[in-house]
């Protein structure tokens, strides 16, 4: 078994008083995909912000490729090869489609005050980059906020692939989708998958979140339910987990008891 | 943003037409709107088209247009500054001031009110990323700073207020070559203010669409949270343009001292807003993220041709105000709509 990607052990962080997180551990190898599911307030956040740099953990240990680390900012953990897209966080709505894609990285030609921007090679190597991803896009002249969600998320996926990320986390890509756009999205998390990048991706809907992946960790007030691999949960256990098992049937029997 | 595609068109996009690609460009309705104005008033007033006529205009339209364009960057780039009119009079203050009091030669007066300008707009910029409040008001305040040292100041040293006489210091001629001369061009005398003009125009319009740093203005202006977690230094980019407005203030400033070499200390004020509607008709968007340098440049023409068309054609200049309204709705309308054309949402 090579090393993971990342790896959390019985990591926890406190703000003040509050326990936000408590003893979770899971792994991100590459080429898999570790699915992050709880309701509001599980955690997820917490978790996703120690990965990526924007808050440290207080408790356990955080390993990237096996040496541990505590990351100090975003742009440590981009340097180190983590990739993070958040839910709205992700394009300038009003550039165009390859403009956002080489945003903060682009291509120049020519020397000193005359250095400009590379506009043919910019175009192209997003044409390409898109492609590969298996994102048909008619024209990358057009500005970004003509896509829709999905589009977009997409094209921010292929950006941190592009940029030789190795471990992308998706912040709730499929949120804000439609069925059929999130079903979009998903198939691109799984082209990232399988070229070979640790995905991380969080969501609150197991039917996401199942298909794709290969890991599941649930989160519950702060507090690991488990980390289960695929073999060993079906949908409906993810489901009846991550809708608080028990007290679903509870519920469900006072609604049916209310409707009757 | 101009040139279509040119590798592996695909076949679902029907190749634009002239005008299906000339329609989506910001500054097209600043240019249908020049030639407009420019037929009518040729039609109305014979002396408007004469090359005298044209000369006029077109160095109204200059000293306008010079500052137009850097607004036009700044207002891509999502901020405002209320203080760039204030700033032409300030430079011209420091620059007469340091000259005629002091005694300094006029190229080192003209340096120092440069350093002066670039200070001042580092100083806008830094408070607005700083207290992260509206560029509009915290440039109101420096508008009316500004404002009030140009008058308190030139009383204080002359006693007056105007400063004169900069036309004995050493070394005016020489820079007013640069600044205030004039050239001929087919027997009509240009002045040499619409060479800058162009040339600014000109600048701004490859630093925008073909540089590094014209991608960055638009992003800061489309999305400043999305721009910094790709890692555009917003912040530097902000209070760079802020020093660009500020420096074409300076350079209005100089031409108009060294042409006239009297400035008033209560010049300036009320030119802030007609950069701001300028760069508005030449397709900037209020909220940021989308316009054009060339387009501001436009806009600054339709001012200089109305404001002298209107002067040829013997009417009251009262119209012109008018006419300022009307513009500027009709373009705020203009963009609005491309607006929600360029971010609709397609689910």
């Amino acid at each position: 078994m090579t090393t993971p990607l990342l790896e959390v052990t019985e990591v926890g962080k406190t703000y003040g008083s509050v326990i936000a997180l408590r003893e979770v551990s899971t792994v991100v190898n590459a080429g898999e995909v570790t699915c992050v599911l709880g309701d509001n307030g599980a955690g997820k956040s917490t978790l996703i912000k120690i990965l990526a740099g924007l808050h440290q953990h207080d408790e356990g240990e955080f390993r990237i490729e096996g040496e541990p680390v505590r990351l100090g900012s975003p742009r440590e953990a981009l340097d180190r090869g983590i990739a993070t897209v958040y839910q709205d966080l992700a394009v300038v709505p009003l550039m165009s489609v390859w403009r956002n894609f080489f945003l903060g990285s682009e291509p120049t030609k020519g020397f000193g005050p005359l250095r400009m921007l590379d506009r043919k090679q910019g175009r192209e190597v997003t044409r390409k980059a898109l492609a590969e991803m298996g994102i048909d896009l008619r024209d990358v002249e057009q500005p970004v906020g003509t896509l829709s969600g999905g589009e977009r998320q997409c094209v921010a996926i292929a950006r941190a692939v592009h940029f030789g990320a190795k471990v992308l986390i998706l912040d709730e890509p499929t949120a804000a989708l439609g069925v059929k756009q999130a079903g979009v999205v998903l198939k691109y998390v799984a082209q990232a998958r399988d070229r070979g990048l640790g995905v991380v991706l969080i969501t609150h809907n197991p039917h996401h979140a199942y298909p794709v992946g290969n890991r599941f960790l649930l989160l519950k007030r702060g507090r690991s339910l488990g980390c289960f691999e695929k073999a060993d949960i079906s949908l409906a256990e993810l489901t009846r987990q991550m809708a608080g098992g028990a007290e679903l049937e509870a519920l469900e029997h006072e609604l049916r008891g209310a409707v009757s | 943003m101009s040139e279509v595609a040119t590798v592996s068109v695909d076949e679902r996009i029907a190749r634009p037409g002239l005008f299906g690609r000339l329609a989506v460009r910001p500054e097209i309705g600043a240019l249908l709107g020049a030639v407009a104005v420019f037929v009518f008033f040729s039609l109305v007033a014979r002396q408007f088209v004469s090359p005298a006529g044209i000369a006029t205009w077109l160095d109204d339209a200059a000293t306008l247009g010079i500052v137009a364009v850097a607004v036009a960057l700044l207002m891509i780039g999502g901020e405002f500054d209320l203080s760039a009119g204030v700033m032409t009079a300030s430079s011209s203050l420091v620059t007469a001031i340091l000259a005629t009091q002091l005694g300094l030669n006029v190229w080192l007066a003209v340096l120092c009110s440069l350093v002066f300008a670039l200070a001042v707009g580092a100083f806008n910029g830094w408070l607005v990323m700083r207290t992260r409040l509206p560029s509009f008001i915290v440039t109101l305040g420096t508008f009316f700073a500004l404002q009030g040292l140009n008058l308190g100041i030139t009383r204080l040293v002359t006693g007056t207020v105007q400063v004169s006489g900069i036309r004995s210091v050493p070394g005016y001629a020489e820079v007013g070559y640069f600044f205030a001369s004039t050239f001929s061009l087919g027997g009509t005398t240009f002045q040499v203010s619409v060479l800058w003009w162009i040339g600014v125009a000109a600048v701004a319009s490859w630093l925008l669409v073909r540089t590094r740093f014209g991608n960055w203005i638009f992003a800061v202006g489309g999305s400043a949270p999305s721009s910094l977690a790709v890692g555009v230094p917003v912040v530097r980019t902000k209070i760079a343009l802020f020093m660009t407005t500020a420096g074409a203030a300076w350079l209005v400033g100089t031409i108009n001292i060294l042409r006239f070499t009297t400035v008033q200390a209560n010049q300036g004020i009320g030119l802030e807003f007609q950069y701001i509607i300028a760069a508005v008709i030449g397709g900037c968007l209020l909220t940021g993220g989308f316009g054009s340098a060339v387009g501001a440049a436009i806009g600054a023409l339709i001012f200089g041709m109305a404001r002298q068309g209107i002067v040829y054609a013997n009417w009251n200049s009262d119209w012109f105000q008018l006419f300022l309204g009307i513009m500027l709705l009709a373009a705020v309308l203009v963009n609005n709509s491309f607006r929600r054309r360029a971010e609709r949402v397609r689910r």
